[in-house]
Parts: C-alpha cells; structure tokens; sequence
C-alpha cells in the first residue's frame, strides 16, 4: 500500500512534469524553437492565478481565477511568439535557445518584484482534503491533477485530430512550405501553437501550485520537463507525458528506497543515460540529416 | 579602408593584418599593464575578474562560437580546474606546476565525461550539458572529503618566485598574473585559428557532412575541441578560486553555465574579441547598478533594491541585442568601422547574412 501511494504522488508529479514537456514539444514539433522559459512560464501562470486568488492580494473565486490565468498566459504566448521569436526565424537554433533563457530570467524577476520571493502556497477550494480508498491515503489535489491531465491529453488528441485547427497546425509542423502552399498561414498558426502552450503552462502551474508552495525559482523545474521530454524523444507528444511519468515516479521511488542525494541526481541521470543510449529518445522522431 | 597586398602566404597567416593593427593591440597591451597606476586596488580587483570571466568565455567561444557546440556546463569544467588546483597546492605542489595541470585535469576529465553525448546536436547537447551542470552541484557534495561539500574549502594564495599572491594582500600582483594568463591563453587561441585544427573547428560550424566530405573526422576534431575549451575554463576556474578565496558546491553553479553562454552571445559569437566584450559588460552591469542605486539614495532619498534586478537587466540587454544586433557588440563595432572606412559608400544590408535557413533535424 505504501508503494501504491508513492507511485500515485509520483504519477501526480509526473503529470505537472508532463504538462509542462508537452508545452514545449508542442513548440519544437511547430516552429523547431526550444522554448527553455516554459518553466518559467508555468511558474507564472501559477503566480497569476496565485495573485487573484489569494486573500492577501486580490481575493477572487478560485473558479474565476482560474481561466482568467489561463487566458492570460495564453495571450503572453501568443505575444512572445508575435513579438520576439518571430524576428528570430530562420536564425540558429542556439541563438533561440539563449533568447528563451533569457525570457525566462525576465519572467523570473517579474514575478520576484510583483509577488515577492517568498513561498506562497495557492489557496484552492479543496486544500488539505483527502480521500482514503482501500487504505491508500490520496490527496484530493494529487487525484485532481492525474484526472486533468487525463481529460487534457483526450482533449488535446481530438483537437489534434478532428478540429481545423488542429490539423493545420500538424500540416504546419510536419511541412512549412507545403503547408503555406495550401492556404494555412502559418505565422499566424505558430503563434497561436504559443499561445496553446502558454495556456498549457498555466494549467501545470495552477496544478503544481495547488500541490505544494511555488516561489520564482520554481521555473527551474522546466529543467526536469525537459529531461521528461528528452526521453520521450523531444517530438512526440505521447512521449513527453510518459516521460514526464516516469521522471516523476523514478524521482519518488529512489527519494523514498535509494541513497540520500540520489532522488536529486536520478532525473538527470537517466536523461544523460537516455541521450547517450538512445540519442533520439524512447519514442525518436528523428531521422539521418539529410545535406 | 587599408588594402593589404598580399606577396607572400605568410600574409594570410601573419599575427596581424598590417602594423597599424599591430599598433592598437600593443597600445592596449600597454594600456593594460600601466592600468594599476591610475586606478585603485578596488577597481583593480574587478579588472582581474575581467580577465578571468574573459578565459571562461574564450573557453566557451572556442567550443560554441567556433566549433558550433552549444555548452550550458562550462561551470562545471570551471569547478574541475578550481578544485583540481586547490587540492594541488594543498598537496605542496608548486603553483607553476599545480595551475597549467589544473586547465589539463579539468580538459581531461570533461572531455572523458562528454565524449558520450558530443555525437548530439543543438538542442540535444544543450540539454545534455544542462544536465551535467545540474549534476556537478550534487557532485560537489557527494564528494566531499576533495571539496569540502556545502561547506567548502579555502583556496590557498599563489606562492610565486617566493613572493605571497593574494587577491586581498597584493591585488595589484594578482591582477598582473590574471593578465600573464590571459595573454598566454589569446596567443594560444590565435595560434589555434591559423592552424590547420581551427580551420576544421570553422568548417564543422559551418557544416559538418560538408567538412567530414574533406577528411575532417567528426567525432576526433570535436573531442580536441572539447578538451581546449575546458582547459581554458579549468584555467579561468582556477584563478576564479584564487580571486573568490572560498568556494563550495554553489559557486560554480547553472547561473554561471548560463551567463557564460550569455557573455559570448552578447560580445559576439565567433569572435574572440566578443569574450573580452561580454566579460566587460557583464562586470560592469553589477557595479553601474550599485553606483546608480547609491546616487539615488543620497541624492534622492530613494531606496531601490530589488533581488535579481542585475540578472533581469542582463537577460533583457541579450534580448535586444539578439534581435537588433545578432553579431554581437563586436558586430556593432565592424559595422562603425566599416561605415567610417566605406564613407560615404556604406550600404545598410552590406552585414546582412546572404541565405537565412532553418537548420533543422527532420527529414521534409
């Protein structure tokens, strides 16, 4: 029963992780940029809803906060993508890497001077409550996490499949040019890719933000997504969710059973031992360059 | 503009273009050494830290700005040299011999650690290097009884010729031995891009299948360029040390990864000039603020202080000059030189890059 609790908390950190990779890959598989900020842009999603929820700043409804933060993450997308990484195209992919970096200070110091540097914790509706169920112990929050990410990825799966939307923007990810021959203006659709994942960062920030407290530094936990989508291989979006899985019960099973240190190193680890073992990730989208 | 008229091929390799290039180098060199008669040992100390920030980022030049190998770990090869010569000299071993093994040890073993993943490209690598910055924190602690942990460990002076060189006690001696290294390390690099090696670091950069199509081996010429890169940032680490006093596990930590990348981008990637502009700009940020912050408040009465305003500003000056300027401040000076030479015949897009592709790592 312990061990079943400890997958469940695991699984729970996992899908904030999973979130957060299948906001960038969502990114990388549209416009080939690596979004390095989407860290920080959870991070920020979460202090916004944090900012109009809270009784010690604005105190609105938890359900009200909720798609204001997201919406407005959304927008921030979608204007990062109009403003800055559209002048970028075509540049190397390093040079957008450090551009992302750098968003991501920014986003760090905004929020340190609107909202402080202090841990704060998300005052939700359903804070502290918990269910047993055959003598596993769960979280309301841990449960309610695993249940959105599950109704996000069904989501997701049919917006990428049936809506208009959505096929223009995996016409536009698989072929630019062809995709532009076709009539899909493809700026615009890039931008709006932005803007899904920006929203998508709020929904984890919000998540990860019910979970425990979050502070500025907390974007840095982008670096764990990361590793989750590196081993799913970076352009698969099943990939990103089950490696963001497995980077959050790897962590709470060696945390719980292995060595003091090791839970810290082990999602770095593995993700080294990933790209040496297999470069392209478990599920690889990659193939040889072609000159 | 100067028109060289090349009669021999020493031309195409010399040192320096013509003597009028010659010149400026040698006035800065003067400048640079007479620099500790007319400012104090204060100012002086950042001027070291100039020069040290200045090797890191020629380490990391060499690997990203002209092999094209992005690298977020080159704290973590500082951290090999820092503590790989404190463990030397805490040994007995003489400061001469402990300081070069150092850059050695820390080329070794970081090009022992990346060999695996320097088959990756961009992002992969970037995020590869991320990983093992992330990771030498840990590493720090876990191996305590050689660093100290998160307690750390002192970093002995520098006994040179029997005379004690210390950051606090003779600032003006250790800014003299930061400059010796640098110098060394620039002709060191210089010599490096006229030889046949830095030809096949430019070619890899700027395609690998078309350099290994002219009998450039891959996996052997980016190994030598991983193993120079982090010799110069073990070297840089090791002065580091000696110019903090103290370190523990956060001293070399992702920030410093991170700024790193930062320096090179902003001074200009590709060239070596661009190290020395980053490092400037990125010591010059803190100080600026806080002489801002102190005019502010005894003139003013204002009391600005907020955490993290040095990194917000940094990042948001990369951002503009990514987007204006994508050379660098060195491609700033290019262009003014240029126009001044060109007067009054320089063209707006004379800089602009010919084809513009995306690179990318999917078959279309």
């Amino acid at each position: 029963m312990d061990f079943l609790q400890l997958v469940i908390s695991g699984l729970a950190n996992g899908c904030v992780y999973g979130l957060i990779a299948l906001g960038f890959v969502m990114i990388y598989k549209a416009t080939e940029a690596v979004n390095f900020a989407q860290g920080d842009f959870m991070m920020f999603g979460a202090f916004i809803c944090l900012g109009l929820t809270n009784t010690a700043h604005l105190g609105l409804n938890f359900w009200l906060a909720v798609p204001i933060a997201i919406a407005t993450m959304g927008a921030l997308g979608y204007a990062v993508d109009r403003t800055v990484i559209r002048q970028m195209f075509g540049q190397s992919q390093v040079a957008i890497v450090i551009l992302t970096i750098a968003l991501g200070f920014i986003l760090r110091f905004a929020a340190g001077t609107i909202w402080s540097h202090e841990p704060v914790s998300l005052e939700t509706p359903f804070a502290g409550q918990s269910i047993t169920f055959g003598g596993v112990v769960l979280g309301v929050n841990e449960i309610l996490i695993i249940v959105v990410t599950v109704i996000l990825t069904v989501l997701l799966y049919f917006f990428f499949s049936r809506t208009r939307l959505g096929v223009a923007m995996q016409a536009a990810s698989q072929n630019q040019l062809a995709a532009y021959y076709m009539g899909i203006p493809v700026k615009r659709i890039q931008s709006l890719v932005w803007a899904l994942s920006g929203a998508l960062a709020a929904i984890a920030g919000i998540l990860f933000a019910a979970k425990g407290a979050i502070e500025p530094n907390v974007g840095l936990l982008g670096i764990k997504a990361f590793a989750a989508a590196a081993i799913g291989g970076f352009g698969s979006l099943p990939g990103a969710l089950v490696g963001g899985l497995i980077i959050g019960v790897v962590e709470q099973v060696t945390s719980r059973y292995g060595i003091t240190g090791l839970s810290q190193i082990a999602p770095y680890a593995l993700l080294l031992l990933v790209l040496i073992v297999r470069p392209g990730g478990l599920f690889s989208q990659t193939q040889k360059k072609k000159v | 503009m100067r028109f060289v008229f090349k009669t021999s091929y020493d031309a195409d390799i010399n040192w320096f273009k013509h003597k009028y290039q010659a010149f400026w180098y040698v006035l800065l060199l003067a400048i640079m050494l007479a620099a500790p008669l007319f400012i104090g040992s204060y100012f002086i100390g950042e001027f070291a830290l100039v020069l040290i920030f200045s090797v890191a980022a020629m380490g990391l030049m060499l690997l990203t700005g002209h092999t094209g190998l992005p690298s977020l770990g080159h704290a973590a090869f500082m951290a090999m040299g820092c503590f790989a010569n404190v463990l030397m000299l805490n040994a007995g071993i003489p400061w001469l011999i402990a300081f070069p093994l150092s850059g050695i040890i820390a080329g070794l073993a970081g090009t022992l650690i990346m060999l695996p993943v320097l088959r990756l490209h961009g992002v992969y690598l970037a995020l590869a290097t991320l990983a093992l910055s992330i990771l030498i924190a840990d590493i720090v602690v876990l191996a305590e009884p050689w660093t100290g942990g998160v307690a750390g460990m002192i970093v002995p002076p520098i006994s040179l010729f029997g005379q004690e060189i210390d950051r606090f006690g003779t600032p003006f001696l250790f800014y003299y031995v930061c400059l010796a290294v640098t110098v060394l390390v620039v002709m060191l690099y210089r010599n490096l891009l006229r030889s046949p090696l830095g030809r096949s670091f430019l070619a890899i950069r700027d395609s690998e299948v078309s350099a290994q199509a002219m009998g450039i081996h891959l996996a052997q010429t980016k190994a030598r360029s991983l193993f120079l890169s982090a010799t110069f940032a073990g070297l840089a680490g090791a002065l580091f040390g000696h110019s903090a006093g103290y370190v523990n596990s956060e001293t070399f930590d992702l920030v410093l990864s991170i700024n790193l990348l930062i320096m090179i981008v902003i001074g200009g990637l590709g060239f070596m000039h661009g190290a020395f502009l980053g490092a400037v700009v990125y010591t010059v940020i803190p100080l600026a603020l806080a002489i801002f912050r102190t005019f502010l408040q005894t003139a003013f009465d204002i009391n600005i202080n907020i955490p993290g305003m040095e990194a917000g500003i940094f990042a948001g000056i990369l951002i503009i000059m990514l987007l204006f300027e994508p050379m660098g401040l060195y491609g700033v000076w290019l262009k003014l030189r240029t126009y001044f030479e060109l007067f009054p015949f320089y063209r707006k897009d004379m800089f602009k890059r010919q084809k513009s592709y995306l690179k990318t790592e999917r078959v279309q």
